[in-house]
């Protein structure tokens, strides 16, 4: 029976993908999408993780809370501040040594590699290295500071309201610009050589070049770049939890952070997934913008 | 020295001198801070350059902590990691890569998209999921949670290693009578051993740093060193040179196997695979 057979072998040939993504699927549903749903129904319900009987429904209550609590707003706020000057400086910074390690010198090979030491180490860490650094009695860049007559006395970076947000902002720049210099000197080697020489021929100078060539032809990656970059920042929370668990205060509180402080030390899981849902929404944007961008290339 | 010499000496390598000792001196500065005495670690303000080296730090945190036993524990969880990371997505990379079906474009961008949820939006329901099961402070919950971000990483990052081995081998191993399996396991992924050893090494890292899920997941019976770290901060006295010699002991294996597996993963960054 040829059509039998041909029919069971199209069958075949159509479930052989799905059989082979079913175990990675399985694990994405209930890993990923039945926490996102189990999120959305936590945050329209009054739970207390030390009340495990009771998870009365409230509506939208937790919402209204939330919006009407003015440490929403600060962490806001400070989510603001965290996002923009961390990355604007990581990528200052990255960019600079992407265009330093895309000239030729005789151990570029070896810079290109040790450049990216931070980016391997784990936030806990870096966390740790920059409170010891930033110690007020203790920390070796307040003894440089006043050896070298840049500061007055010792500052307790991490201890007060006015200067705890620029620590740990220090910190991320030191952990993210590597990335940054990676990926924007990959996507340097990737603009022709002969661009350059076109340009050197019609008399282009070195900022003619970098302002026609270089930036143009780099300014996908650029994009791309900050946008993940954005995205990760907004979200991560474990650098600012180590270095100050959001104090002095809340002067260091973001909004990843503000949720989980809610939900794991308040124990108001309602609340904390009300919470990491209006962030989610808040990025939507941004994440939106980048998938769209990547589907297009 | 010549003129262009000097130029690209001022202007290139004193500027990278600069931001290598940017990148590396921290690092330096922790290394060092874990062999130093503690009458040194304590007078204030630090001397820069160490009088006496010792590794009593080193030795107290591996007698007298548990820190030997979280070691352990960050290896096995790293391990299973990696295993699950790894035995899930080589099927889904492949799929994706061999085969045009509906959805596949959608499917792929999904698994680009989970890594974009902020974490805590899963590191919550997750933690009352798992404390309901009684599944709190277990191996399993912390690689389970782990998953959530080795698992899109891994598939990302696979689908395009396939991508790379011509798709004429595995269709002369299926015409010479193999099966998709063997042409999948014994073809395409020798040739793939490369891309798929960095992609390891990669969810290797990544789960041994984190620090998140493995403060919620766990507990007395089991406890990563990133948790352990943190809470020796927890008692009155800061003890800066057990810290910093844990600190330095969990950061020289992510280090070696970073520098090690960095270069493959190049091209998995812009497509936002690799999280920085």
């Amino acid at each position: 029976m040829p059509t039998f057979v041909g029919m069971t072998r199209s069958m075949r040939r159509a479930a052989t993908p799905w059989l082979m993504l079913a175990p990675a699927l399985a694990a994405a549903a209930i890993l990923v999408l039945l926490p996102v749903l189990d999120t959305l129904w936590l945050s329209l319900h009054d739970v207390i993780l030390f009340r495990p009987r009771s998870r009365p429904f409230v509506g939208l209550a937790n919402y209204a809370r939330a919006l009407s609590d003015p440490v929403f707003w600060e962490s806001l706020g400070n989510s603001l501040v965290w996002v923009i000057c961390a990355v604007s400086l990581q990528f200052a910074l990255g960019f600079a040594t992407a265009l330093l390690l895309n000239r030729s010198f005789a151990w570029r090979g070896v810079a290109r590699a040790l450049v990216v030491v931070p980016w391997a180490l784990p936030s806990v860490i870096i966390g740790l290295i920059w409170t010891w650094m930033l110690d007020f009695n203790l920390g070796v860049l307040n003894n440089i500071g006043v050896l070298l007559g840049i500061l007055p006395h010792s500052v307790p970076w991490l201890a007060q309201s006015s200067t705890a947000m620029a620590g740990v902002i220090v910190a991320v720049v030191w952990q993210g610009f590597p990335f940054f210099a990676v990926t924007l000197l990959a996507g340097l080697q990737a603009i022709s050589g002969e661009l350059y020489e076109a340009a050197s021929i019609d008399g282009a100078g070195a900022w003619g070049k970098f302002r026609h060539i270089t930036l143009p032809g780099l300014a996908g990656v650029i994009a791309t770049a900050l946008l993940l970059r954005m995205i990760w920042v907004a979200n991560s929370l474990d650098l600012i939890l180590v270095m100050t668990g959001g104090g002095p205060g809340t002067a260091t509180q973001t909004l990843p952070l503000h949720a989980f402080l809610t939900a794991w030390s308040g124990g108001n899981y309602g609340q904390g997934s009300a919470l990491a849902v209006l962030l989610t929404l808040l990025l939507l944007g941004v994440v939106v913008t980048y998938v769209w961008r990547s589907r297009e290339e | 020295m010549t003129p262009p010499g000097i130029r690209r000496l001022l202007g290139t390598e004193l500027p990278i001198v600069v931001i290598l000792g940017f990148a590396l001196l921290p690092w330096v500065w922790m290394m060092l801070s874990s062999i130093r005495p503690d009458a040194e670690l304590t007078h204030s303000p630090i001397a820069l350059w160490p009088h006496q080296l010792t590794l009593i730090h080193h030795v107290e945190l591996l007698q007298r902590t548990s820190f030997a036993q979280n070691l352990r524990d960050s290896l096995i969880v790293a391990c299973g990691a990696v295993t699950l990371g790894l035995t899930l997505a080589l099927p889904a990379a492949y799929a994706f890569s061999r085969f045009r079906f509906r959805g596949r474009n959608w499917l792929r961008t999904q698994f680009l998209v989970i890594n974009m949820f902020p974490v805590v939006m899963l590191i919550l329901p997750l933690f009352v999921l798992m404390r309901d099961f009684g599944l709190l402070d277990t191996y399993f919950a912390l690689i389970a949670g782990h998953a959530t971000f080795t698992l899109p990483f891994a598939i990302w990052l696979l689908t395009s290693y396939v991508d790379g081995i011509p798709q004429e081998l595995d269709q002369a191993a299926m015409i010479d009578g193999a099966t998709r399996m063997q042409a999948m396991l014994l073809v395409v992924l020798p040739l793939a051993m490369p891309g798929v050893v960095a992609v390891g090494i990669y969810l290797f890292i990544t789960s041994w740093n984190e620090y998140l899920f493995a403060l919620m997941m766990t507990g007395r019976n089991v406890r990563t060193v990133t948790v352990a770290l943190q809470l020796f901060i927890g008692e009155n006295q800061i003890q800066w040179g057990l810290l910093m010699a844990g600190g330095t002991l969990v950061a020289l294996p992510a280090t070696i196997l970073f520098l090690f597996a960095q270069r493959r993963l190049v091209g998995g960054l812009t497509g936002g695979a690799v999280k920085g």
